[in-house]
């Protein structure tokens, strides 16, 4: 049972996708102009992962290792297929603002690199839950960075107005910046930051500097700066 | 024509304003030459298979598109994204040999890079948002040469700060990812500029 729930819960922080592994960040940072289509796009990767997951790791004896690969990626792009169809079915406005992005998670690095990496190694319920726990610790993300950008962005969540809007005789002068491009690059930055500096086993380790000097050690500082 | 070719460089970088390619983007960027190698390789297989798509979009999958072969009101169009996935892995498999015949050097400088090229989800992006809009052919050779350059140019960059941050004192929760997103952000920042408003 530990290790089921080790399965789920490890991707959530201590390994988390995007910023630990480096995986799926094409998309993470696309969609979070606000808080509901990054909901949507996480619940979209939540049902890709874990279907083409589960059936990758139930095929896995079967599938030739030359051509795992292309196995894979036709399963996974058949899945998003269907879920791009029913977006466009009774979600046309929200698939209209997501655009190419739901299409994109064919070639996110996370579905194929968990797909890759996991489920064809194990068993159909450890994948199941690998996919799981993966998907939901790229939602955390996700909607942490999304929230942060609409509230500050537009003052609103879910479309809920939260602060008082200075052109309603409010306060709150909405930050045209949070809905560009470069703020996304910051708050994920600043985030890992953050999760490092609680978390210092995360830290990376220095690289070996060019012109042949030893690498600082992790522990020295600068005073000052 | 020109101005697509610049907006997809500068305005519409695909990896400043549309984040893609990002996993490769950060995996590769540590070092110069590794970036200018992939920055190469992606806008050669950029420029071939976006007008590729384009065609067979245009002469297979579209909506009535089948005319010519006595087939009318098909709409295939959502077979595109495998349809696309396999012309780009296809082309990049093709490409694979045909330098090996015929030029080794290049291919010796590019054959790492071309494998994850398949996966690159910049390459699918653009395929993707030439349909989205609605290029003819001329454009998406315009637009998939400007946005591979744009790619190609914005990795370049990144990796030339990156190489110089290594000999820097950073704070340790910053160093590496951290760090990275942030100076991405900026050179984001920058490029944003050259759109006009």
């Amino acid at each position: 049972m530990t290790s089921w729930r080790r399965y789920l819960f490890e991707p959530l922080l201590n390994n988390n996708p995007i910023t630990i592994q480096m995986l799926g960040i094409c998309s993470a940072l696309a969609v979070t102009t606000n808080l509901k289509t990054a909901l949507t796009m996480c619940i979209a990767v939540i049902v890709v992962m874990t279907v083409s997951s589960g059936i990758i790791s139930a095929i896995r004896h079967h599938i030739p290792s030359s051509i795992r690969l292309i196995i894979q990626i036709t399963i996974i792009a058949s899945m998003v297929i269907v879920i791009d169809q029913i977006l466009q079915a009774w979600f046309f406005e929200i698939s209209r603002v997501l655009s190419i992005f739901v299409s994109l998670i064919v070639t996110n690095c996370l579905v194929m690199g968990r797909t890759e990496g996991f489920a064809m190694h194990n068993g159909v319920v450890p994948s199941i839950l690998d996919a799981l726990g993966n998907a939901a610790g790229y939602s955390l993300i996700l909607i942490f960075v999304a929230s942060i950008r609409e509230i500050l962005g537009m003052g609103t969540l879910l479309g809920i107005p939260l602060l008082p809007l200075a052109e309603h005789g409010g306060w709150f002068e909405p930050m045209a910046f949070m809905q560009k491009a470069p703020s996304a690059f910051f708050i994920i930055g600043l985030l890992i930051w953050g999760i490092r500096s609680i978390k210092t086993e995360q830290v990376e380790a220095a690289k070996i500097t060019l012109h042949g000097t030893l690498p600082m050690s992790a522990t020295s500082r600068e005073g000052g700066s | 024509m020109i101005d697509i070719i610049i907006s997809a460089i500068f305005s519409d970088n695909l990896a400043l304003s549309f984040f893609l390619g990002m996993c490769t983007f950060m995996a590769v960027s540590s070092r110069v030459e590794t970036a200018a190698g992939l920055g190469v390789a992606i806008i050669v297989v950029q420029t071939i298979t976006v007008p590729l798509n384009n065609l067979v979009f245009h002469t297979l999958l579209a909506e009535s598109a089948l005319q010519w072969a006595g087939i009318a009101n098909q709409d295939l169009s959502f077979l595109k994204l495998i349809a696309f996935i396999g012309i780009i892995a296809a082309m990049v498999q093709i490409l694979e040999v045909v330098l090996d015949r015929f030029s080794p050097a290049l291919y010796s400088a590019l054959g790492v890079f071309l494998p994850l090229i398949t996966v690159n989800c910049a390459i699918l992006g653009a395929s993707l948002f030439m349909v989205e809009r609605h290029y003819n052919f001329t454009e998406s050779i315009a637009y998939g040469f400007g946005s591979g350059v744009g790619w190609a140019l914005a990795v370049l960059l990144f990796a030339a700060i990156r190489e110089r941050l290594n000999q820097q004192r950073i704070p340790d929760g910053l160093r590496g990812l951290g760090l990275a997103f942030i100076i991405t952000g900026l050179i984001s920042m920058g490029f944003s500029a050259f759109t006009l408003a």
